[in-house]
């Protein structure tokens, strides 16, 4: 049987997410309730969290996890590694043994920092440079897998149920201000680590519940911008369309929300004439990046957190508000179990955003100035 | 010089059941080949099979239903090399010492890979999409798209350029003034109208009657450069260069002098009764950097304002070729299959030269891909689209939208026989003899073209749902919706989808 990466699995899944806009820091010990609520939603072949705010003390170096096959795959990654960055810390990602938990890889994470004179030999900025250390590792160096490269966050994922996984990781020793959180339920799979969410670039990570119809044509269009979708799963191609949209693009979260959920043409049509230009821009330009078929979706960023549906709502995403906080997943009973009286509770439609910001950090991500407001509600 | 006796036998039988036949004469009046004839003095009608097209006129109008032709049972000795098909061909050819003519699209019996991909419909994990119940979205662009967006107060900074937009992604193909009947474009263009799409003139110029459909057509400009002036250069929407065409790849175009009558030399601009000249190549034309000038001309000619397009026939070095025609600035490429009609071509280029249009598609699209720049050009295929299946395979293999045209010609009621060149196309479709092109009204082609595309809608929008797609853009280039049956590794290779199973 083909390994995930080489054949493409479609799955169904849960997610969970929840956010102190303040940054207030709390353990992982919630978001592991939360989706261990909706433990039918997986199916043990695969679970994973991000979380941001877990390394105060590296906040300026990028924390790359590692998954390794075998010894010699991380001498090989390491010298990789140490020719293009400075190595500030490393170690292995302290794990709980757990008889739930087999066949873990060596899960090893550096702190570094990239090589001044390499990047500019390269002639690329800081944030690319990284990008393509990444896509060069994953696509190449057999037995090496960065699934997580951002500053002050990371990813911990595996196969498992993400109860399982969120102990094995020991996720309750943590502090975060953003917890996102995935159970998988893969129709076919053998079960690699690799292809557990979140799926990550960068600071941006991308928990899913869903199966996108659109993938071969959003992948397309993104391998012509140097993406490489060398792990083939949905996911992936939606953590790229982010990180493509708002950090190669600069586009504001108002336009690629409409980008990947677009409004439908009907209602396109009754748009005041310079709103409707605009959208009907964002369709031609943007169209092969309209993320179809079922999903729901939470992205997280430095900035915070984002919840999408797809158009028509094909799969569950329920959001809640409790003071600072915001509560988004699959289920109503993922929130109630950690927050049992929100102040408020309501499911998005579809393709409504549920954008939630860390207070300080609107100025980046939210809606661009003067145009119509988006649903914020956080 | 003695005269040659020919030794042709008739085609088609054409049998008359006499219990039936109550003499009316209609199948003599329909006839413009003159098949059927009246004897004033048996007090009945006769048929010379001679003559015959089988273009079913007769059969269709005959109020008794008396008429049957098929095929003449008459065979020659069994041979798989020197077919009957083949040997006609010499006997015609050392009667008249002429080019062999013939009309519509390539009929040999080669692989159709429409025919040789299935698609994809969503079960359990993924829901398909009721149409019925939810939209279902068919709309495209075509045009050249910007690298990016910039919006400044959330507003859009620049507009993006000049885009066609479909409802549907399928056009009319270009069907000259001259090739087909002045009803039969103006059938076409009412049904674009009605259904949001485009027709396109060909390189016959546009009838002044059709100005105010401006707005739903594309001019074309070929190396004849018939009927081109400003004026209608701004009634289309979008400008298009002719380079090539599918049925005869490299080769010009001739209209004979005798259909040029009033109104096509008015429109072509054109003195009455000369012959019509494209030729093969615009004489402007020797090169990549000459194309771009010609578009940019006709971009400054229109001030930026409507997209310019480049037509070219699908030939062996087509991927090259297009990457080319994106980079000198084309706003969409049209690529013409070898199965692509013709109202007349010679008879050995339409069969020989070209190659499909599947895989024209499938390596323009992957190369502008790997180039990175597809985004920049819209991708329209033509060459015997004949269904809307054709349609879904063709998005998905990477084209914003197709050109129909023989299917197009079969809605408003051609038959498929193959003689437009005659000039004598008893449906009024293909001829501009006044009484032949009577026979077509064009309020009803146009009822008929326009439920012909929206036909295909309702069933482009049934298969987008059953593969959980509600938006025709998320199918472009989606091959993983496609799956081949019956080729080979290398076929499949170059159509960039995977084997049936896989």
């Amino acid at each position: 049987m083909l390994r995930e990466g080489a054949v493409r699995i479609p799955s169904g899944c849960s997610i969970s997410g929840i956010m102190n806009k303040k940054g207030k820091l709390t353990s992982g010990q919630d978001i592991i309730r939360s989706i261990a609520v909706m433990h039918d939603r997986s199916n043990g072949l695969g679970g994973g969290f991000a979380a941001y705010g877990i390394y105060p003390e590296f906040k300026d170096d990028f924390a790359f996890h590692f998954f390794f096959d075998s010894k010699e795959a991380k001498e090989a990654a390491e010298v990789q590694l140490n020719k293009y960055f400075t190595v500030v810390y490393d170690e292995p990602v302290p794990v709980r043994e757990m008889k739930a938990i087999k066949d873990a890889p060596v899960i090893w994470r550096y702190f570094v920092q990239p090589k001044a004179k390499m990047m500019m030999q390269a002639g690329l900025p800081e944030d690319e440079y990284v990008v393509k250390f990444v896509m060069k590792t994953n696509s190449e160096l057999e037995g090496a897998y960065i699934f997580s490269s951002g500053k002050n966050m990371g990813a911990f994922k595996g196969v498992g149920y993400p109860e399982d996984i969120g102990e094995f990781y020991r996720l309750d020793e943590y502090r975060a201000w953003l917890w996102t959180a995935h159970g998988r339920f893969p129709t076919n799979t053998p079960g690699w680590w690799g292809g557990a969410h979140p799926f990550t670039l960068l600071e941006c990570s991308v928990v899913h519940n869903g199966e996108i119809s659109s993938y071969d044509a959003n992948r397309r269009f993104l391998e012509m911008y140097g993406y490489r979708c060398t792990l083939l799963t949905d996911t992936e191609v939606m953590a790229y369309i982010f990180d493509f949209l708002t950090r190669k693009q600069g586009l504001s979260l108002e336009v690629v929300v409409m980008a990947m959920a677009s409004p439908f043409w009907q209602e396109i049509d009754r748009m005041e004439p310079g709103r409707k230009e605009t959208v009907k821009a964002v369709r031609a330009v943007y169209g092969s990046l309209l993320v179809n078929g079922p999903f729901s979706i939470l992205v997280g960023t430095s900035q915070g957190m984002i919840a999408l549906n797809d158009r028509i709502k094909l799969r569950p995403c329920v959001a809640a508000t409790k003071g600072d906080f915001l509560y988004v997943a699959s289920e109503e009973a993922g929130i109630r179990e950690v927050c049992p009286k929100p102040d408020k509770i309501w499911a998005p439609r579809g393709g409504e955003p549920i954008i939630g910001l860390l207070e300080n950090a609107a100025s980046q991500y939210g809606p661009a100035q003067g145009s119509e407001k988006i649903a914020i509600n956080s | 010089m003695a005269l040659l006796k020919s030794y042709l036998t008739p085609d088609f039988l054409i049998e008359r059941n006499k219990d039936r036949c109550i003499q009316c004469r209609v199948c003599v009046q329909q006839c413009a080949n003159e098949v059927h004839y009246y004897d004033d003095e048996d007090g009945e009608v006769y048929s010379d099979e001679m003559k015959c097209v089988n273009c079913q006129r007769c059969v269709t109008l005959c109020p008794t239903r008396a008429l049957v032709i098929r095929s003449s049972p008459n065979e020659l000795r069994k041979n798989a090399n020197w077919t009957p098909e083949v040997i006609r061909s010499i006997y015609i050819q050392a009667e008249t010492g002429g080019v062999l003519l013939t009309g519509m699209g390539n009929d040999r019996p080669y692989p159709v890979y429409w025919d040789h991909m299935l698609l994809n419909a969503s079960q359990v994990t993924n829901p398909s999409i009721d149409p019925l119940r939810e939209p279902m979205e068919c709309k495209t662009f075509l045009g050249r798209k910007p690298a990016s967006l910039v919006f400044e107060n959330g507003r859009l900074k620049e507009k993006i350029p000049p885009q066609l937009e479909l409802d549907i992604p399928v056009m009319f193909s270009a069907m000259s003034f001259g090739s087909i009947s002045l009803n039969a474009i103006k059938s076409l263009a009412r049904a674009a109208r009605q259904e949001g799409t485009y027709f396109n003139t060909g390189e016959g110029g546009l009838h002044k009657e059709l100005y105010p459909y401006g707005e739903n057509c594309i001019v074309q400009v070929a190396s004849g450069r018939f009927g081109v002036h400003s004026e209608y250069l701004e009634a289309g929407s979008a400008v298009e260069i002719k380079i090539g065409q599918g049925a005869k790849p490299g080769i010009g175009g001739h209209l004979p002098g005798e259909k040029v009558g009033k109104e096509i030399s008015e429109t072509r601009m054109i003195p009455e009764g000369t012959d019509a000249l494209s030729p093969a190549p615009h004489h402007d034309i020797y090169s990549i950097e000459d194309l771009r000038q010609l578009i940019f001309s006709l971009k400054e000619a229109t001030g930026y304002q409507k997209p310019v397009g480049v037509k070219i026939a699908a030939v062996h070095n087509v991927a090259a070729i297009a990457s080319g025609i994106a980079r000198a600035g084309a706003d969409y490429i049209a690529i013409d299959g070898y199965r692509g009609g013709t109202g007349a071509a010679p008879l050995r280029i339409r069969d020989n030269v070209g190659i499909p249009v599947e895989f024209a598609l499938a390596a323009v699209d992957t190369r502008l891909r790997n180039e990175g720049i597809r985004n920049e050009v819209s991708l329209v295929v033509a060459g015997s689209i004949r269904s809307s299946s054709d349609v879904v395979k063709a998005v998905a293999l990477g084209a914003d939208a197709v050109y129909i045209a023989s299917a197009a010609l079969l809605a408003l009621g051609c038959h498929m026989c193959q003689k437009c060149y005659t000039g004598k196309c008893n449906w009024g479709i293909a001829t501009q003899d006044p009484h032949l092109t009577k026979r077509l009204n064009p309020d009803l082609g146009a009822q008929r073209a326009a439920n012909l595309l929206r036909g295909w809608k309702h069933e482009i929008q049934e298969m987008l749902g059953g593969m959980g797609i509600n938006a025709l853009e998320s199918l472009r280039g989606n091959r993983l919706m496609l799956r081949g049956i019956g080729l080979t590794e290398k076929e499949l290779e170059i159509l960039g989808i995977k084997a049936a199973g896989e």
